[in-house]
Order: structure tokens, then C-alpha cells, then sequence
């Protein structure tokens, strides 16, 4: 076996030395009514020859191939990534290393890190991020914890309807065997939320809103935080698509005072969800409430910079029950995909690619309504919007899908009253061509 | 670190179990921590105080200290009121460190000084670091 | 005369990304656009992200030069304890990055993703034979997510059961630290439990502990002393005995896997991290992943999506009403879980025994070589680590820490240090399987000089490490004054 380099002299060489005479004696403080009392049922071993044809069979089930493209975002967000990023972060320097306890041999993954948090932070107009979190739906429950935390003596927390259904999900699982109540606030015609009950509520920590939220819409970040502020509250900017702020206002110069997210379109693959990675980031004055892994700035014995973990006194391996969250890692490699992501940007690269995002989405969506789709909602979208059909859209995508288009994520499970509602998504890797299809055959 | 002989415990303080320390001026009480505490913590990096006006119990958890690697919590020698705190160790935690004694941590002013009775004077206190 | 930016040999100095570059140069080409430009309102803009502007190859050398600061396992020997350093095979990268798995997209109906769905499926039912147990969630994203996900299938079982609320868990003091923090989440306090002088839990401490106030035990075995809990099953009947679960912290299965049967021992749930045991990379602190694997009667609580086959065809499943819910945005993380499936199928039952079984040998070979030179504070037979302390050297005022740091420079990543809390100034060494005798006697070499060195030269360990890119790091002034961004 090629990962196991013991010979059978080794092996004996080793027993003598321990002073066994073979593995079940090495074995002996397992009793015998804890042991595994046959063979695991498990397929032979395979080489890597016999693997990689097993593995083709399973691709060959997909029907969906890398030649389609995809008009479907929400929360998995398909961008065209460098080659250079694989290439060299596939380096095994980076991605066989552990957690960076050890700085002096890590400072790689630390600097690394500590340009992704400046990075993040200057994306999402917040004083500080972490070295990100295991997604965006978990960051979300995270970041409403956090909210508990910080205001201490509330038990409430509330959530925009508008928020993707799958992040709100997430919240109820981490929330439910907490004495703490969500309450969900609903969504206005024109898509964004309605945050007029704010005013009667009491007892709340933090309200999240995501922008642009699930429907593409891009919420009135400043009306929220002024309407989450007046109810006493902190307000958590959830996201789905970074990539909208390098066009659009962002969470933090709103008033957000917890911004959370996923960045899985910062030079990651779909990857059927993940791994992806959850933005993080606050107010300096909340950062000892912060959960997650800090990298901090300092100096070595000579006086050279240098880059370690820090603020660990937060966490679990320390704090225990009392720590900020029971998160003991971050993303690791993906954090560092991200960064080289915006670096390989650059300022002046990311507002471009959010504009021709923009513009790419907004194509379809006045193609979509000339040919006769109805836009549900009147508020200001980015990449991703929804449209209503009368008549059955199914045949339609079916047509599409035999010219390798995904057209559309059908609403009907996700929202009440939404059976003929679509949303779509649009990157910069659609084609006019292939907006131009869409729109042609929902004409026909 | 420090052996027991070579700690400084001022003859006018008195101490708790829990390595604190209390002075009594006028009606209020300053706490601090001792110098085997400070010695043991090593490098304080941060000190979380309470509010002035918080009240707590005898034996209530008031704030905690936090070196690099630990975190350790301070607990009233006594009941009452906090009256003021020290704001200099925000900024500089190893305040605590360098002169345990003059770096107070909060003042407190209790209903009922006779709490203070229970702590212990510096050989007890010398008694338990030796444990004896 | 002018250094440029080497260092020394090939480390070559690297300043901070805003550091470098100039306003317009690029280093992803963009197309231009084919649409027209749509009309947006200038009160939605932001003024975009104040990013550096650099080229393709100035951003290449920066993370080319980071990459050769770091240490992994494929630079050397990373006998760091608790974590399972192993090799990370190649053949796991490839399939993990085949095109049709990376493109695939979770929101898509299942007829469209039979392939990555089947994966998942299969990975259940693999991890299901290897633990022992009966089902599987593969959704969590970390070990502590999975342990998470442990602590809130307590919770509603417990819930389900009615009676009165239980507020306590029983937790060994040898425990992972994340184990009481997730507890914590649940509502649970934690009761902690003394190791005794075997360095294993003590049958008669649990019987006085365990009440019907406490919701059950949590247990590292192998525990993090690198010792089997032989108790475990009186523990767990008696735990059983008061409507108490078992949680088994998964982290150390790769010492009994094909070994250790976990329903024989009594284990209710109990979370994998398929970054140790399944060699998927660390990547340097993430991504892992941490299923969570339970007996039938925990299975209608499992974390939701699971995935399902009728023999024809896989599906998601639907709503399950008693499940604890969704853990995770989409399916986990699902790069990682290919990884592990590769593993799997590349070692199957025969060579995952034998993966076993090398760890356990290698573990006690490097203990039974060093324990005349470094303290031993439990002499007994170890499963896949062994945990030393620096009492001997600390007559010479030399550390673990001293210790670890000169390590660096001999060209090992040093052991865990200073955990388990239980044992002062821990030295936790787990070499792993896939070491080969040969670096073992060096590795062993290495440590009883340093042994040496503590007496003789204290101060050259003091001052280690001496050969890398920085000198031992100041984490006071790093805490004190956090510069937390540039």
C-alpha cells in the first residue's frame, strides 16, 4: 500500500523494540467486548487506475456538465476563476499545513490570513474581520448570537423573510434549544423588507437583513439601520454575492454593525455548496465579542514584523464554556483563495466585473420582461431578480436545457404563493448569446 | 516565576484565597490582585471591569483578567456597590504586571464593611501560598 | 551591496499586498462587455473596494514566496497531537477538482445530480460500517460543527422524551476544548470529571456523577492522553441506566478504525473529522469536515439534508419533522467529503485496519524510545499518540515551549504543546501511520539531543528557532495592542 511504508521486518524490528509480540498484544487495552468482531464491509481496495474509472462512472451520471451554463445563483454564484489561483494555491506548502499555532512555520497561512481580514474589512466597510467562518448561513447564526451576546439582557432576535431560506434555516438549528425567539419580518411588494413593526418591538438584539437579499432586490441598507437602531438593536448585514460592492454601497458605510456572508464567488467553484467560506466582520468596539480566529500584527525578538494568532483568550481552547463560539478552525485555504481573488482584481478589476455583472443581469431582466415574463418586484436588483410567468415555464426549460442553459430556480417551495416565480441569476460567464437564447425561446 | 519568598505582600493589604487583595480608605474599598497572582498570569493583555453603579455579591464574578493564553476571573472579596473604576488599565493592562499594588482595579463601597473581616491578613494569606 | 529580496537562501523577503502594485495593472483579464450598459441609481453606488491594482505574476510571487514560509506534511514529519497529520494523497486532489463535481450546483433538482449525490450516499453508508453505528449526516463543516451537531441531537432527544429539563453533561478533563463550548451552545454545563491516576475515567466517579439531571457524557476515545478508555462500556450502561446518551468525540478514530466496534462500546453519536482520520488536507486551519454518525434510534434526529436511494435513484430527502435541522447553507463541505470518499475506496477495510494498526505501532515506538529522556507521567501502553511532559528540563528553566521552537529548526513541526491541560507542560506526539521507521529513529535522534541540549546549552533552546524567515514572535504585544488589519 503505497501511503503505509512499513515492511514486514519494520514491523518486527518495532514489536522487539516495544516489547510486544504482534498487534494484539499491541492492541491489549482494547477489551475484547469494545472490538470489531469481523471484517468492515467495505469495497476492495482500488488503485488508482481502478479508482479513476469508478469515479468517471459517477461523473457520467451528471447531467449537468461543465459546458452548461448556469442561470441559477442563489448563494452558489458561478465566476470565472484564474487559472493562476488553482495553480498556486494548490502549492501543498499552503494546503497540506495545519492551523498556524506554530508562527515561525506558518507565516505564510498568517500573512495570508492578515490580508484577507484588511481586504474583507475594506470590502464590507468594517473595522475588523476575522479569518472567515464555515459559510454564510452559519456566519449568519454566528453573527446573531454574537448580537445576543453583546446586548447582553434581550432574548430576541429578528430575520428578514427576504433572507436566503436556507440561512435562515441554519439560524433555527444553532437558536433551538436556546431560550431565545426569532421573529421573522415580512417582505414589502417591491421586494425589500418591511421594517415598520420594528417600531412595537422590544427586547431585540440584532436584526439581519440580507442585500441584495434572496430575490436579487437591493435593500435600503441606510432606512434599515436607522429603523434597526431606533428599536434599540444591532444591525446584522447579511450577504450572499460580495461581488456586489464593488458596484454597490456595503453593509458597513450603511451602519451595519455586524456584517456576515458568503464569499464562495471570490475564485471558489459551485462545488455542490461547498466549501465555501463565511465573511465576518464588526465594529472595533464589539471585537472582544467577536467569534472565530483573529491574525493579529507584531514583531519577532529582532524586531521584525510578524504575524500570529491572536485575541485567542475569546476561544474555545481556552475559554471553554464561556468561549464566543465553539468554532476551533476557519476555511483555511479557501480564506487565502479569496484574498488572492481581490488581489488578482485589484480596485480597478472589481468594480469592472461587478458593472458587467450588472449589466449582464440587467439584459436579461428587460429581455425577460419584453418577452412577457413580469418582474415581481420594483426595487433595484444585482445579478439575480424574479420573474413571474403565465404560462407553465417548465417546457420552456426543458427547451433550454436541451441547449445546455439551466434556466431559473423555480420559488415554488420556498415561499408560499410563489408557483409560477423564477430567479434567475447572471455572471459575467453568460454570454450574450446565450441571454439572447433565454429571451428568444420564452418568446416562442 | 517567582519562588514564595520573593513575593512583595504589603503588610497593610488584606488578601483573599482567590489572590486578591483589599484596601480600605475612608468608606470604600479598592481590590486589586496580588503580585503571586500577577506572577502566575504572566503578561496581562486585557482586563474586563465592570460598569461604575453594577453591584454585585460577595463572591460574584466582577470582570476578568486575560493573558495570552489564559483567562482568569475576579471575583468580590465583598458585597456592595462599584464606585469607581481603574480606566488606566484599558490601555495598559500590564499596569497590573509592573506594581500590582498601585494598579487597583475597581473601588467598591459596601453596605455592610464587616465582610471585610472574613479576609485574610498577609501571613494567613503567606500560610496558604506555602501550603501550609 | 543590495540584498533584493533574498533572505536567506530561498526565503525571500515579501511586503504586505498593498504594499506593492500600481493604480491599473490587473491580474485577472476581464472581457469586454457584449451588452449595453444599464442605467443605475447613483444613490445604490458605492465608491468600490480600496484594493491594490497589481499584475498576474507580482500576485503569483506573493503567494509563491508565503507558500515557502510554511511547513506542511508534504515538507516533513508533522507529529502534531490530536490532529492525524498524515500524508494527504494526491489522487484525492484530482477527483475532488474534477470539473463536473466542482460546477455542480446544490439548488439543483436531483435529477440533475445523480453523481454527487450518490458520493454523498455512499460516504454515509462507509462511515456507518467503519464507526459501527447506524446512520449518518455528512452536512457538518468542522469537527466542532459535528460535535455541535451531537450536542443539539441530545437536546432534542432529550426533548422528546419529556420529563424534566437536563442541565448538565458530564465532561472528562482530558476532553477536547471545544467539547465543553459546544455543550455550552445547548444549554448544557458542563460537570467536569477528574482523570484518575490510570489516566482513564473511573467507573465509580460516573455512578456518583450521573444523574437525571445530567444528559449524558461526552468521551474522547482514545482519550487526548492518547490512552483507550477501558471502562467505556460500564460507563456507558451506567450512563444508559440514568436516560443519558454517550457522545463519542470522533477525533481520535484513527487509531482503532476496523479495531474498535463504537455500538459495542456504548456510543450514542459520535462526530468524524474527516481532515485526521479521512486525509483530506488541513489546508492550513480549514476547510475539514465533521459528520456525525448515530445509532437508529438518534437517526430521525440527524442533521436535514440527507441523502437517500430507492435502488434507482438518489434524492434528498424531504422534510423530516424531528430532525434538529439544517447545519450547514448547502450539502457541507463537499470538496472534502470526495477527499475522504477517494480515501475510502483507496485503502477499503484491509489497509484502513492497517492504517490503524501503523499508528498505534509508531505512537508506541516513539514512546518507548524517548521515555528515558523525556517524563512520561502516564507509563502505559498507548494507542495512536503519546504524551510526554518537560518536567526533567524544567530543572534546567527549559520548556516545552523551548523545546518545540528548536524542533523547528532540526526540521520537524513540533507536537502539540501544553494539551491536554491535565499534564503540565505537555508534549503530544502522534507520528501517524504514514511515517517510515527510518524518519521515526531520526525524529527520535533529534528529540534525545535537544534532551541534551536542555542541560548543557539552555539558552541556545530559549532563543530557538534561529533558521526562519522571523525569530520567536512577541503574542503580548500582539494581544495588547491588537493591529488586527493594514
Amino acid at each position: 500500500m503505497r501511503y503505509l511504508p512499513h515492511t514486514d521486518e519494520d514491523i518486527r524490528n518495532m514489536f522487539d523494540a516495544i516489547g510486544v509480540k504482534d498487534f494484539e498484544e499491541l492492541f491489549m487495552t482494547v477489551p475484547k467486548s469494545c472490538r470489531y468482531d469481523k471484517e468492515m464491509a467495505l469495497p476492495e481496495p482500488k488503485t488508482e487506475w481502478d479508482l479513476d474509472r469508478y469515479m468517471a462512472e459517477i461523473q457520467s451520471m451528471m447531467k449537468i456538465t461543465p459546458d452548461h451554463t448556469v442561470l441559477i445563483g442563489a448563494g452558489r454564484y458561478q465566476h470565472y476563476i484564474p487559472s493562476s489561483i488553482p495553480s498556486v494555491l494548490g502549492r501543498s506548502e499552503f494546503l497540506t499545513a495545519y492551523t498556524p499555532y506554530q508562527p515561525e512555520m506558518a507565516q505564510g497561512t498568517l500573512q495570508g490570513l492578515f490580508e484577507y481580514q484588511t481586504l474583507t474589512a475594506r470590502l464590507l466597510g468594517v473595522d475588523v474581520a476575522n479569518a472567515s467562518m464555515y459559510d454564510g448561513a452559519s456566519a449568519l447564526a454566528e453573527a446573531l448570537l454574537m448580537g445576543l451576546r453583546v446586548a447582553r439582557k434581550k432574548n430576541r432576535v429578528a430575520m428578514s423573510a427576504a433572507i436566503h431560506p436556507h440561512f435562515r434555516e441554519v439560524v433555527r438549528t444553532y437558536l433551538r434549544p436556546t431560550e431565545f425567539e426569532i421573529i421573522e419580518l415580512p417582505f414589502s411588494e417591491d421586494g425589500r423588507t418591511d421594517f415598520s413593526s420594528l417600531a412595537d418591538e422590544e427586547d431585540l438584539a440584532a436584526v439581519a437583513v440580507q442585500s441584495p437579499n434572496f430575490f436579487g432586490v437591493v435593500e435600503d441598507m441606510e432606512a434599515a439601520a436607522e429603523a434597526i437602531h431606533q428599536a434599540g438593536a444591532l444591525y446584522v448585514g447579511s450577504f450572499s454575492e460580495p461581488m456586489a460592492f464593488g458596484l454597490l454601497k456595503n453593509p458597513g458605510d450603511a451602519g451595519a454593525d455586524i456584517v456576515c456572508g458568503e464569499g464562495q464567488s471570490f475564485g471558489m467553484p459551485s462545488s455542490f455548496g461547498g466549501p465555501g467560506l463565511g465573511m465576518f466582520g464588526c465594529k472595533n468596539k464589539y471585537v472582544r465579542n467577536l467569534p472565530g480566529r483573529l491574525v493579529g500584527e507584531t514583531t519577532d525578538l529582532d524586531g521584525n514584523r510578524g504575524y500570529v494568532l491572536t485575541l485567542a483568550t475569546r476561544e474555545q481552547h481556552i475559554r471553554r464554556e464561556k468561549a464566543t463560539s465553539n468554532i476551533c478552525s476557519n476555511q483555511g485555504i479557501c480564506t487565502i483563495t479569496a484574498a488572492m481573488y481581490m488581489a488578482s482584481l485589484g480596485g480597478t478589476g472589481f468594480r469592472k466585473l461587478a458593472r458587467l455583472n450588472y449589466d449582464k443581469s440587467e439584459y436579461l431582466k428587460r429581455g425577460l420582461q419584453d418577452a412577457g415574463g413580469d418582474l415581481c418586484f420594483s426595487s433595484p436588483t444585482y445579478n439575480e431578480f424574479v420573474i413571474e410567468f403565465k404560462d407553465d415555464f417548465g417546457p420552456v426549460q426543458k427547451r433550454l436545457m436541451e441547449q445546455k442553459i439551466v434556466a431559473g430556480l423555480s420559488l415554488a417551495k420556498y415561499y408560499p404563493g410563489f408557483d409560477n416565480r423564477y430567479l434567475f441569476c447572471v455572471t459575467e460567464t453568460a454570454s450574450k448569446e446565450v441571454l439572447d437564447t433565454v429571451i428568444s425561446e420564452v418568446k416562442k | 516565576m517567582k519562588e514564595v519568598d520573593e513575593l512583595n505582600l504589603p503588610e497593610d493589604l488584606q488578601y483573599t484565597k482567590d489572590h486578591e487583595w483589599a484596601k480600605v480608605t475612608g468608606d470604600t474599598v479598592k481590590i486589586g490582585i496580588s503580585d503571586y497572582a500577577q506572577d502566575q498570569l504572566g503578561d496581562i493583555v486585557f482586563v474586563e471591569m465592570p460598569s461604575v453603579g453594577d453591584t454585585f455579591d460577595e463572591g460574584d464574578e466582577f470582570g476578568t483578567l486575560e493573558s495570552v493564553k489564559a483567562v482568569s476571573e475576579l471575583y468580590a472579596p465583598l458585597g456592595g456597590e462599584i464606585v469607581a473604576v481603574n480606566e488606566e488599565l484599558e490601555d495598559a493592562p500590564e499596569l497590573l504586571n509592573q506594581d500590582p499594588y498601585g494598579g487597583w482595579i475597581i473601588e467598591m463601597k459596601s453596605a455592610d464593611m464587616t465582610e471585610l473581616e472574613q479576609l485574610l491578613d498577609r501571613s494567613s494569606y503567606l500560610a496558604i501560598l506555602k501550603g501550609e | 551591496m543590495r540584498n533584493g529580496p533574498g533572505n536567506s537562501g530561498l526565503i525571500m523577503d515579501e511586503p504586505l499586498l498593498w504594499e506593492k502594485g500600481k493604480k491599473g495593472r490587473n491580474g485577472m483579464s476581464i472581457s469586454a462587455s457584449d451588452v449595453p450598459e444599464a442605467p443605475i441609481a447613483d444613490e445604490l453606488c458605492g465608491e468600490g473596494p480600496d484594493f491594490p491594482d497589481l499584475s498576474e505574476v507580482e500576485v503569483v510571487r506573493h503567494y509563491t514566496r508565503l507558500s515557502q514560509w510554511n511547513f506542511g506534511v508534504d515538507t516533513g514529519m508533522y507529529p502534531l497531537g490530536s490532529c492525524t497529520m498524515k500524508y494527504n494523497p494526491k489522487i484525492n486532489e484530482k477527483h475532488a477538482a474534477a470539473e463536473v463535481f466542482t460546477a455542480a450546483h446544490p439548488m439543483l433538482d436531483d435529477e440533475y445530480c445523480q453523481g454527487t449525490l450518490r458520493i454523498i450516499y455512499e460516504l454515509q453508508n462507509y462511515l456507518a460500517e467503519i464507526t459501527g453505528l447506524d446512520a449518518v449526516s455528512v452536512q457538518p463543516a468542522a469537527g466542532a460543527h459535528g460535535e455541535m451537531a451531537g450536542m443539539l441531537i441530545f437536546e432534542a432527544y432529550h426533548q422528546s422524551k419529556g420529563g424534566k429539563k437536563r442541565t448538565k453533561i458530564l465532561m472528562p478533563d482530558t476532553a477536547h476544548g471545544t467539547n465543553p463550548a459546544s455543550a455550552a451552545l445547548c444549554g448544557y454545563k458542563p460537570v467536569p470529571i477528574k482523570t484518575g491516576t490510570r489516566g482513564i475515567l473511573k467507573v465509580d466517579e460516573i455512578r456518583e456523577l450521573m444523574d437525571e439531571e445530567t444528559a449524558g457524557i461526552m468521551i474522547t476515545n482514545p482519550n487526548t492522553l492518547g490512552l483507550f478508555e477501558e471502562n467505556i462500556r460500564e460507563i456507558a450502561d451506567i450512563v444508559h441506566g440514568k436516560g443519558g446518551l454517550v457522545y463519542g468525540d470522533g477525533a481520535n478514530m484513527n487509531a482503532i478504525m476496523g479495531i474498535v466496534d463504537l455500538k459495542r462500546c456504548g456510543v450514542d453519536v459520535l462526530h468524524l473529522n474527516l481532515h485526521k482520520t479521512f486525509s483530506t488536507p488541513h489546508g492550513g486551519g480549514g476547510p475539514g469536515a465533521g459528520p456525525v454518525c448515530v445509532v437508529k434510534e438518534l437517526e430521525k434526529f440527524l442533521p436535514t439534508p440527507r441523502v437517500e436511494f430507492d435502488g434507482s435513484v438518489y434524492r434528498t430527502e424531504g422534510d423530516r419533522p424531528d430532525s434538529i435541522g439544517r447545519m450547514h447553507g448547502f450539502h457541507g463541505n463537499y470538496g472534502v467529503l470526495i477527499r475522504a470518499f477517494s480515501y475510502i475506496l483507496t485503502m477499503g477495510a484491509e489497509y484502513l485496519k492497517k492504517a490503524s494498526q501503523y499508528a498505534v505501532l509508531n505512537a508506541s515506538y516513539v514512546k518507548v524510545k524517548l521515555k528515558d529522556y523525556l517524563h512520561l507521567p502516564f507509563d502505559r501502553p498507548c494507542m495512536h499518540e503519546a504524551v510526554f511532559s518537560d518536567k526533567k528540563q524544567q530543572e534546567h528553566k527549559v520548556s516545552t515551549l523551548d523545546m518545540a521552537k528548536r524542533l523547528m529548526d532540526c526540521g520537524y513541526h513540533p507536537p502539540t504543546i501544553y494539551f491536554p491541560l491535565v499534564v503540565s507542560g505537555a508534549i503530544m506526539i502522534e507520528p501517524t501511520e504514514t511515517e517510515s521507521l527510518e524518519e521515526l529513529d531520526v525524529f527520535i535522534d533529534v528529540f534525545r539531543q535537544i534532551a541534551a541540549e536542555a542541560e548543557s546549552d539552555p539558552e541556545l533552546l530559549h532563543s530557538s528557532p534561529h533558521r526562519f524567515k522571523v525569530k520567536r514572535l512577541d503574542e503580548t504585544q500582539a494581544a495588547r495592542n491588537p493591529c488586527l488589519r493594514g
